[in-house]
């Protein structure tokens, strides 16, 4: 997880700000087909925003328009306050680490990565320098002389970081960055990524279909849904204060119960739930019409195994376990209720020993919090 | 059962390359006869060679159709790339499907059709401007452009559909112009397609008679004209010695424009293994 929001500077926060990448209200359509449907976003200078999204939800076209091999069929797009019409790909301040890496094949590593900058007209020396220069950040020394096809997965991928960095773009757009990599390799990379964004000052556009990595990376995300951009925020707002049940499922686990509103005061609400076979608690309002359908979305790791029967009313309910994955650190415990649904708890291991832990087919409590709970309405 | 197919099979493929081959063999064997009678072996002998060498008409007619081959695979070489271009770079454009039949169109016209109806163009166009107002060069040159450009367009498009389209957006995206990105970028990556476009283009000039007979004007002769109006009056083993030569350079240039492109796909192929490698690097998520 990321810092908590408040550590970090967040110029989203600031009013007078000006963002440096401008969305207005972007639609593209191909034929029939609207890929991305009126998208509006703010994005500021030095943040790393994740894309996040499913297989097919734009991503990869919202990034197209920034680069500027797509043009927008209606909005509008600026970047440090210019309009984008009409701006050609090789006039934008903006460069794009493509999804499929699109290295050269017929030029070693060292010409890739020199290309753009022989574009800009430098003299040999300093493109020999920074090309070098960016070649050690990306720890790829050594092989200079190589073809692409003479590297691995993982090594391209850094040879394209490499190539897209080495240009200095105000700018950097990165279509699934590290989709190439082994988990290891992947999280040491993410780290890589971060430090370099803050050693360059780079803004960093990252798309990615994997939860985990825009939680690492982020300083906001975008959760991207058929077209549509259905919530924006850090990671912690999107992980605690998810505004629909998809953004609540897409990222990380969570038990959903669906139920009805009985009471609606402004500092908190009851539903009733045929989900949970009871009652939930929620210490904070909702906007939502009485008696209307809600769903209350719960992380597993908010949830507490019981022996005994919890006191209170609201928010628990019985079941037995049916099944148990230890995971070292924490526990991973799915309870079927009594009302036949099945949740998911997680508990730390505290105890090395294993005298008090629950086991398969106990009959257990399953509680939490009033404030565990979050409430959707769609 | 087996022993039997395989005896067939066998049997199949001996016929099979005995018709294929057998006529051009004995051709071969009988450029070297002694013997003018060319059914009659009598000894080894290079004299129908040396005899060719010094037949000034038929040096003539094999120098021009040379020229002609190289004018034509050349033109055609650049318009078929840009027709290959048009057709796989520029989406969905009106007629596009129009377009694409018509360049291909020469590919399975009959010949005779295809001379003819040039032939008529040549004679009712020739008064224009910038139109060849005899026949012979110019004229042959521009039919053979029509007919082999549709074969190069057949190749280069091939090949720009396999070629991934990110590469030329990623060197636009580092800020190269888009004539930059064709020569820097596109035109290294086709020119295996192009090399061996131009030989094809090259050997289907040179071996053509129907549409050279129908554009020729009445004093040209390229060398198949040439070869044709001398059998008529009688085989000699000079025209074995000339058909031999020929078969020599065709075979030379379809042999390395098949090893150009098997080596190209095989290149390919390495690519795709390696994006394979690297997408199962990444299969076992979380
Ligand atoms: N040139 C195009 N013509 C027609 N449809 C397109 C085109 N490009 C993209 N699409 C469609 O637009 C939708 C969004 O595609 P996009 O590539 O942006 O998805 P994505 O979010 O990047 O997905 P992934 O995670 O699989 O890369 C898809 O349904 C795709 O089929
Ligand atoms: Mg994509």
């Amino acid at each position: 997880m990321s810092a908590h929001p408040d550590e970090r500077d967040a110029p989203w926060l600031d009013p007078k700000a000006q963002p440096y990448v401008r969305i207005e209200n972007v639609t593209k359509k191909f034929g029939e087909f609207v890929a991305v449907n009126d998208v509006s976003l703010n994005i500021y200078r030095g943040e790393i925003f994740c894309l996040l999204g499913g297989s097919g939800s734009g991503k990869t076209t919202l990034l197209r328009m920034l680069a500027g091999f797509e043009q927008p069929t209606s909005g509008r797009i600026f970047i440090d306050g210019v309009p984008m019409e009409g701006v050609p790909p090789y006039e934008r301040p903006v460069n794009m680490m493509f999804q499929s890496y699109a290295l050269f094949p017929h030029m070693t590593v060292e010409q890739n990565v020199a290309f753009g900058l022989k574009q800009e007209g430098l003299p040999r020396a300093e493109i020999e320098e920074r090309v070098a220069e960016m070649l050690s950040i990306v720890k790829l020394n050594g092989l200079e002389k190589r073809k692409p096809h003479q590297l691995s997965g993982g090594q391209r991928q850094r040879v394209a970081l490499a190539r897209s960095l080495v240009k200095r773009p105000k700018l950097l757009l990165l279509d699934e960055p590290l989709g190439a990599l082994d988990k290891k390799l992947r999280e040491h990379t993410q780290f890589e990524l971060v430090n370099i964004q803050e050693r360059l000052g780079v803004t960093f556009i990252v798309v990615t279909h994997d939860q985990e990595e825009a939680m690492t990376l982020a300083t906001r995300i975008g959760l991207m849904d058929q077209g549509r951009i259905v919530q924006v925020g850090t990671p912690y707002e999107i992980y605690e204060f998810p505004n629909s049940r998809f953004v609540a499922e897409f990222i990380g686990n969570v038990n959903m119960f669906e139920g009805r509103l009985v009471e609606d005061e402004p500092d908190h609400v009851t539903i009733d739930s045929h989900d949970l076979g009871g009652t939930l608690y929620v210490g904070h309002g909702v906007s939502a019409a009485p008696d209307a359908l809600v769903w209350a979305a719960i992380r597993p790791e908010k949830m507490v195994l019981s022996r005994e029967e919890p006191p209170g009313q609201h928010n628990k309910a019985s079941g037995i376990i049916t099944e148990i994955a230890y995971m070292g650190d924490i526990s991973i415990y799915i309870v079927e209720l009594d009302s036949g649904k099945r949740v998911r708890v997680t508990q730390p291991n505290t105890h090395r020993h294993a005298d008090d832990r629950f086991s398969w087919d106990e009959r257990v409590w399953v509680s939490w919090s009033d404030s565990a709970a979050v409430v959707v309405t769609e | 059962m087996n022993q039997r197919r395989s005896i067939f099979l066998l049997s199949a493929l001996v016929f099979g390359f005995a018709f294929l081959y057998v006529p051009i063999l004995s051709m071969i064997v009988f450029s070297f006869n002694e013997s003018k009678l060319v059914t009659v072996w009598g000894g080894f002998s290079v004299k129908w060679y040396r005899a060719l060498l010094s037949n000034e008409r038929m040096l003539e007619a094999a120098w021009l159709s040379i020229r002609i081959a190289a004018v034509t695979a050349t033109i055609a070489v650049v318009l078929g790339t840009m027709a290959a271009f048009a057709l796989s770079r520029f989406g969905r454009f009106r007629l596009r499907a129009l377009f694409a039949g018509m360049v291909t169109a020469p590919l399975v016209m009959p010949e005779v059709i295809t001379g003819l109806s040039l032939l008529l163009l040549f004679v009712a166009f020739a008064p224009l401007p910038l139109f060849p107002d005899a026949r012979g060069f110019s004229t042959i040159t521009i039919a053979h452009t029509t007919l082999t450009m549709a074969y190069v367009t057949v190749v280069v498009q091939s090949r720009l559909s396999m070629l991934d389209e990110s590469l030329e957006e990623a060197a636009l995206d580092l800020g190269a112009r888009p004539a930059k990105v064709f020569l820097v970028i596109t035109l290294p990556l086709i020119a295996p397609a192009l090399i061996s476009g131009w030989l094809l283009a090259f050997t289907l000039s040179l071996d053509d008679l129907v549409i050279a007979s129908f554009t020729a004007g009445p004093t040209t002769n390229t060398l198949p004209m040439m070869i044709f109006s001398t059998v008529r009056r009688g085989l000699t083993p000079e025209i074995n010695a000339l058909a031999t030569i020929m078969v020599g350079i065709v075979t030379v240039f379809v042999v390395t424009a098949g090893v150009l492109m098997a080596r190209q796909e095989r290149k390919r192929e390495l690519e795709m293994r390696a994006a394979w490698q690297a997408a199962a690097a990444a299969g076992p998520r979380q």
